[in-house]
């Protein structure tokens, strides 16, 4: 019995040494990229078997948190650091540098049984103070808004704020989901439901558009013409109006295996993985040129 | 010789009990020192009297930060409230069954099966809210969609349920024989002696068990997280969309930069949701108290 015992502490210790021995590069925040993440570090580890590495959600906000703490190696995150946040990181010798992996287009999401085609800006946005109550208002049918939306943690929460409800409050009747999922799984079962998600959420494993959910034109003008967050052409123009670059965070200049996972991500393989889930890569422009200044 | 080796060990015996029991004192008062001190900063600049009146709870809000309490209390309470509505009736009820109605055969294998139904992990009964129940109350009650407090009712008595059922049965159990037999013997029926005596007999252990039930069912994080909306505003009905305090914390502490007053805050809640536990444990023990003088 002792001898089984001691054993099996010995193999324990032995196994949390290799497991400590190989460096496991851990990953943690948005919930809009945990998905692509996941599936990037898959097809990365299947090529370099020599690199594991762990993968968590949780959302921007705690992946920043994780990266200020030094508890992650990288923090992905769907929206800008907070300059309190810069100030943390600064405090405790931590200093982040976002590569830009990706680019969404935020989708605003609505039942299938919703006649409403398009929404503007302002619209959207009035429907997130609580200023627009019913349908009726927007052309739709007398029915409820039933807004559907994400939690304080979440970068999407956040960049929405911002961006789309011009930094004002959020409807205190806005129902709060844990993510992009739950919010989607809330839109199939709600006709007056309203609510956004991530471009790589909308489309089921066999890569078609969710069952039970209709995607909504959002134009910048009232009577301007409405674009679809999955016209590539429409997102990268910026001529949809509510799209922005995901991040991966890394404390300082990345190194060794971290920095060969980022390079192989904004890289022609890594893209190509970020296109079929559904997201946008990160093209020639401004991004590619901020990521290979973060890179040196 | 040999009785003092067996004196020495009984001392041992003593200390190692008394030690097993005062360590479980100072866990206790370690964790109400710490909740204590970390909760009161935040009172430095929200006062007391907003804290628990406002009705409006937006810490990260970009226009004026808020802590009001109030619909996150009432929400839990009606959470909770109506958790015990439904559950302590049927708890008892079952309990009933099985001890005195049941064939021993039947008791053996319902048991079991009821008590299984307690180590069922709250994230499974939270989506089992998301995808079984919310829908079945939108249907039924015609309100859209089902995430409010009544599906969060709903999950939290069937979570209470095995500790009413389990605790409430064997206090049952416990009624001494004679009881039961002078009752019988004196003319009254198997359901007079089950209403009139023994469940008077039983009534603290029932009380008691009441008591673990709510204790569960206030406690409890992830289910009404996932099932009842987390809507900030106030709850009219229990068809509304509620955040209850368990949940406001699981929300905003991943994510809450720390040793700011939303840190605190957050503690502070964690403060308010300690004392109701502790009165309603109080109160149960004065009850239980008051009637077993009665049968002394």
């Amino acid at each position: 019995m002792k001898k089984t015992m001691i054993i099996g502490l010995v193999t324990l210790a032995l196994l949390g040494g290799l497991l400590c021995g190989a460096k496991m590069i851990q990953i943690k925040g948005s919930d809009t990229m945990v998905n692509l993440v996941q599936i990037l570090a898959e097809q990365y580890m299947e090529k370099n078997p020599g690199t594991p590495i762990a993968v968590l959600g949780g959302g921007s906000g705690t992946g920043i948190t994780g990266l200020i703490n030094q508890t992650c190696d990288i923090a992905d995150h769907s929206r800008e650091w907070k300059p309190k946040e810069i100030d943390q990181a600064w405090d405790k010798g931590v200093s982040p540098r976002p590569f830009v992996v990706a680019v969404d287009g935020l989708s605003i999401v609505v039942n299938e049984k919703n006649p409403v085609e398009q929404l503007t800006m302002a619209q959207v946005g009035a429907m997130y103070r609580g200023e627009i109550k019913n349908w009726k208002a927007v052309g739709g049918p007398s029915q409820a808004v039933s807004l559907y939306g994400r939690q304080s943690n979440s970068g999407t929460y956040v960049f929405m704020q911002e961006f789309v409800l011009g930094n004002k409050n959020y409807s205190t009747d806005m129902k709060e989901m844990n993510g992009n999922a739950q919010i989607i799984e809330g839109i199939i079962q709600d006709e007056g439901a309203v609510g956004y998600v991530g471009v790589g959420y909308l489309y089921d494993e066999s890569h078609q558009i969710r069952k039970g959910i209709k995607i909504l034109k959002i134009s910048k003008e009232p009577n301007g013409t409405g674009y679809l967050p999955t016209d590539k052409a429409a997102v990268d123009s910026g001529a949809y109006p509510i799209s922005r670059p995901l991040y991966m965070a890394t404390n300082g200049k990345p190194k060794g295996a971290v920095a060969a996972l980022l390079q192989w991500i904004v890289g022609p393989e890594g893209q190509a993985v970020v296109e079929r889930e559904g997201f946008f890569t990160v093209g020639e422009g401004k991004y590619k040129a901020a990521n290979d200044k973060n890179f040196k | 010789m040999k009785k003092r080796g067996r004196d020495v060990r009984e001392a041992a015996i003593k200390a190692f009990f008394f030690a097993a029991g005062i360590t479980a004192v100072l866990v206790l008062v370690g964790i109400f020192l710490t909740l204590v001190a970390t909760a009161v900063p935040a009172f430095r600049e929200i006062k007391i009297s907003e804290f628990l009146g406002g009705t409006n709870w937006d810490p990260t809000s970009p226009e004026k930060a808020e802590y009001g309490l109030l619909a996150m209390i009432v929400s839990t309470l009606m959470v909770t409230g109506g958790a015990l509505v439904l559950a302590v009736p049927i708890g008892i009820g079952v309990a009933a069954y099985l001890s005195d109605v049941a064939h021993w055969r039947v008791r053996e294998v319902l048991k079991p099966v009821v008590e299984i139904l307690a180590g069922i992990p709250s994230v499974v009964v939270g989506f089992l809210g998301v995808v079984l129940f919310g829908p079945a109350l939108a249907k039924l009650f015609h309100t859209g969609n089902g995430l409010n407090a009544l599906n969060g009712s709903i999950l939290l008595a069937i979570m209470a349920l095995p500790t009413i059922i389990s605790i409430s049965e064997d206090s049952l159990n416990a009624v001494p024989r004679a009881y039961t037999e002078a009752s019988l013997a004196l003319g009254a029926s198997r359901w007079q002696t089950l209403l009139r005596v023994k469940l008077p007999a039983g009534l603290s252990g029932i009380i008691a068990a009441v008591m673990l039930g709510m204790g569960r069912a206030i406690g409890e994080t992830m289910t009404v997280l996932m099932a009842t909306g987390n809507a900030r505003s106030f709850p009219n009905s229990f068809f509304d969309a509620v955040r209850t305090m368990t949940a406001g914390i699981a929300i905003e502490l991943g994510e809450v930069p720390y040793y700011t007053t939303h840190y605190y805050a957050l503690f502070a809640i964690g403060l308010v949701l300690f004392v109701m536990t502790f009165a309603v444990n109080l109160v149960a023990d004065l009850v239980l108290h008051k009637y077993q003088e009665r049968e002394q």
